[in-house]
């Protein structure tokens, strides 16, 4: 056959850098081009939809509801203090998003982005349209990432929402009981749903890398969904304080930091610097897996050895490596639990003070202060046998303070429920007047004696 | 004059792991004409087609697109566009955002064509609206070819864009396709529609095993030497089967590969061109109309049958016989040493 070469073309179509060894090339197209198609595909789909609905909509009405019964969710951290202000509404859905919504948003939004062209058959196409792997990488990354930031954005505003025109901006009891006014308590609770994101943004790189890696398998769906139910299983494990903080999802906990005084920011900064390591080193594996992938077989996503050699080891790899990085920056012994007889008698002591000044105002009582009270806590698990350090529910504790203006020292029991990541709840036992069970009026609402159940949180770090 | 080659591969070899996809194959495709590329499942024209689109990179040879060679990175050369293994598009968006969002990654310096044009052209203008889950197989096809030409091609490459199409479908498809050639474009078309790639091709290229069995002009496989199988309907069946039979050269083909039904007066015969027309002027002498009279299988679809049956799986009844012409008869006999396929392999 006999033929001659077409000459290269000169028109505008033909315009572009020309890579010196090959064809000359359309400059590629640019990100947000790219971006814009991603969205457009991402907001078309009825799942993200029925997502932003339910996470603009569900979190208010929800808090909205509750605030309305007579029973509150007294089990959740700050649920207790749902009838007091309408902050703690947004911090329980916080709690239950942390467990549930966060990483199930993950699973359907990072989780799907890259898997959903598996599934439609679409690669080729947006490679022959786009002709980057990196860009079509970056904007599907984005992408993803904006729209779980409109959902997280969704279930925080929409909770304050519903807080604030149920119970209105009233000051917040804190974690360790000192009362932060409503405009410090909406600042801390936006930060908290801050340091949220970092986790949320950990789950969601390990959407991608799920996503990429396993292609149409139900299982890259759901990769997030099972990372973060791991980690909290793992977190009710009695495992020592660097693993625990070394896992991602962590800051889904330390955020409870934010709400003591003086602030436990140890944990949260390490749980959040945690999250975002998690958080770039599952996206760049995600980015080398994706660049590997051969398209023009597909039969072939991706799944396979693959997986686990730039997928699984090198995130085991770097737990191991967060775990020692943790363990010689804090401190913390690989074998403690970081809760310790001293640390458990110094939290109630303080939780106790700062709740019998708000019981006392609260009951129309003359005022004190906490300096006038000088509570402290003797406190001894299973009775004074074995080690009295770690998690359980046989803390038993007798907290001692001088009553106002009696020059006397009274005393109050608590059986205390130690969970292995710190937070504690303590039940009164003793005497009834002033831990028992009764209700006081606070806001015009009846609610339970503040000193018959409280929440506290250890501070797992060495001092 | 020659004419210009929008597509010229010498040596191509593409391999995925122990499957040899592509074999040493030399390929060209003239300027402005339909180029068809036929094979049996398996034989490499996906990974072809690949190669043009910039979804792979080949192996080993060279392979000049729009006269500037491919270089070694993954990514469409300019000026081509087109599908392979069918058209990808978004269920959940409409034929119109299907294709908006794609112009919308169009380079501003070189602007897609019109939506509603592209929709117009392929005949799903009155479907603009209409969510793409919602669409036949034909129906996407249409739309799939729609958004190639969004890009303004100057090499567009289909793979099996007749797939469910139905014949007003495959008419809007057609016009398309004939008239980008009239304005120059180069198409590529994969297909195992025999009747489309005649009515359409200039040039075919044929693969069985990743190798070019035939690579050339259509025209060069209706070859008057060979033997075909022709249905032939008259007015008197039995004096046409009277006069078949006292015609030299004509075997009347019996029993259940004859390919007509008894009861609708139709014979087969088997006979080369010339003793074809024999048969036709001595039924007009005898006076039995020839009321139809046609291959029953088209020269493309006999060569490709020849040139792509290895003998072990040759039917009873089918025809051994290997064309005359084949611009590179020596790949032919290198098959056995192709390491088996699996189905998976084979849909490369």
């Amino acid at each position: 056959m006999t033929a001659t070469v077409a000459p290269a073309p000169a028109d505008g179509a033909g315009a572009g850098a020309d890579t010196g060894a090959g064809t000359p090339r359309r400059r590629p197209v640019a990100v947000t081009r790219i971006l814009r198609l991603e969205l457009v595909k991402q907001f078309s789909a009825w799942r993200v939809r029925l997502l932003i609905l339910l996470c603009w909509l569900g979190p208010g009405l929800l808090v909205f509801a509750i605030d309305e019964q007579s029973t509150l969710p007294a089990d959740t951290l700050f649920g207790r203090w749902m009838h007091a202000t309408g902050w703690a509404g947004s911090l329980v859905v916080l709690g239950v998003a942390g467990t549930w919504a966060l990483p199930l948003v993950t699973s359907m939004v990072a989780g799907d982005v890259f898997a959903s062209e598996d599934r439609l058959g679409t690669w080729r196409h947006l490679l022959v349209a786009v002709r980057s792997h990196r860009r079509i990488f970056a904007a599907k990354a984005i992408a993803s990432l904006a729209v779980i930031g409109l959902l997280v954005a969704g279930l925080a505003f929409s909770s304050m929402l519903g807080g604030l025109l149920a119970e209105g901006n009233a000051p917040l009891v804190g974690l360790d009981g000192h009362l932060l006014s409503g405009s410090a308590a909406a600042g801390d609770v936006l930060l908290a749903w801050l340091c949220a994101l970092a986790p949320t943004l950990a789950l969601a790189a390990i959407g991608l890398l799920g996503s990429v890696a396993l292609g149409r398998s139900p299982m890259g769906l759901l990769l997030p969904t099972l990372a973060a139910l791991g980690m909290q299983v793992a977190q009710l494990l009695p495992l020592p304080v660097a693993v625990r903080l070394a896992l991602p999802g962590y800051a889904f906990i330390s955020w409870n930091g934010l709400f003591t005084d003086p602030r436990q920011l140890g944990p949260l900064l390490i749980g959040v610097a945690v999250s975002l390591v998690w958080a770039v080193v599952a996206t760049a594996l995600a980015y080398l897996i994706f660049l590997r992938r051969d398209f023009t077989n597909l039969n072939n996503d991706g799944a396979g050895r693959r997986v686990l050699t730039l997928g699984a080891l090198p995130l085991a790899g770097l737990l191991a490596t967060t775990v020692c990085v943790v363990s010689l920056a804090t401190g913390a012994g690989a074998g403690g639990s970081g809760i310790t007889q001293d640390k458990v008698q110094r939290s109630l002591a303080t939780v106790f003070a700062h709740l019998y000044r708000y019981q006392q105002a609260e009951m129309r009582q003359p005022p004190v202060t906490v300096a006038q009270l000088q509570a402290t806590a003797a406190c001894d698990k299973s009775e004074g046998l074995g080690p009295q350090a770690g998690s359980g529910n046989d803390w038993r504790c007798t907290v001692s303070y001088d009553v106002p203006g009696y020059n006397a020292t009274a005393q109050a029991i608590y059986q205390l429920n130690v969970s292995a990541n710190g937070r504690y709840t303590a039940d009164g036992d003793g005497p009834v007047q002033l831990n028992g069970y009764f209700l006081i009026v606070i806001a015009g609402k009846a609610v339970p004696n503040p000193l018959w159940q409280l929440d506290g949180n250890v501070d797992l770090l060495p001092r | 004059m020659e004419a210009p080659v929008a597509v010229r591969g010498r040596g191509i070899t593409k391999v995925f792991g122990d499957v040899v996809a592509l074999d040493h194959v030399d390929v060209s495709m003239t300027q402005g004409q339909i180029h068809g590329l036929v094979g049996p499942n398996g034989a490499g024209k996906t990974t072809l087609l690949g190669l043009l689109l910039g979804l792979a990179v080949a192996d080993e040879g060279s392979l000049d697109i729009l006269g500037a060679p491919v270089g070694r990175g993954l990514a469409a050369p300019d000026g081509v566009s087109g599908f392979v293994d069918g058209p990808g598009l978004y269920p959940t968006l409409t034929a119109r955002q299907n294709l908006a969002t794609l112009a919308a990654l169009c380079p501003d310096d070189a602007p897609a064509a019109g939506v509603e044009e592209s929709l117009e052209q392929v005949g799903l203008a009155d479907v603009a609206d209409v969510k793409v889950r919602g669409f036949s197989l034909g129906m996407r096809q249409r739309l799939g070819l729609a958004a190639a030409l969004l890009t303004r091609p100057r090499l567009l490459v289909l793979d099996e864009p007749s797939n469910g199409l139905d014949p007003v479908g495959k008419k809007h498809v057609h016009g398309v396709l004939s008239r980008l050639v009239s304005e120059g474009v180069t198409v590529v078309l994969s297909s195992h529609r025999m009747d489309d790639l005649e009515a359409l091709c200039s040039e075919v290229t044929i693969l069985s095993s990743g190798r070019v069995v035939f690579s050339g002009p259509v025209a060069k496989l209706s070859d008057d030497s060979r033997e075909l199988d022709y249905r032939l309907r008259a007015s008197d069946p039995s004096a046409a089967r009277a006069v078949a039979a006292g015609t030299p050269g004509i075997r009347i083909v019996e029993g259940p590969d004859a390919a007509a039904r008894p009861d609708t007066g139709v014979i087969i015969v088997r006979a080369r061109v010339a003793a074809v027309d024999e048969l036709v002027a001595r039924m007009v002498r005898e006076d039995v109309a020839v009321r139809e009279l046609a291959p029953v299988v088209s020269p493309l679809e006999a060569a490709f049958l020849a040139l792509t049956e290895h003998p072990a799986r040759t039917e009873p009844g089918a025809r051994t016989e290997q064309p005359a012409r084949t611009e590179q008869p020596a790949r032919m006999e290198q098959h056995s040493e192709q390491p088996a396929r699996t189905e998976q392999e084979a849909d490369r």
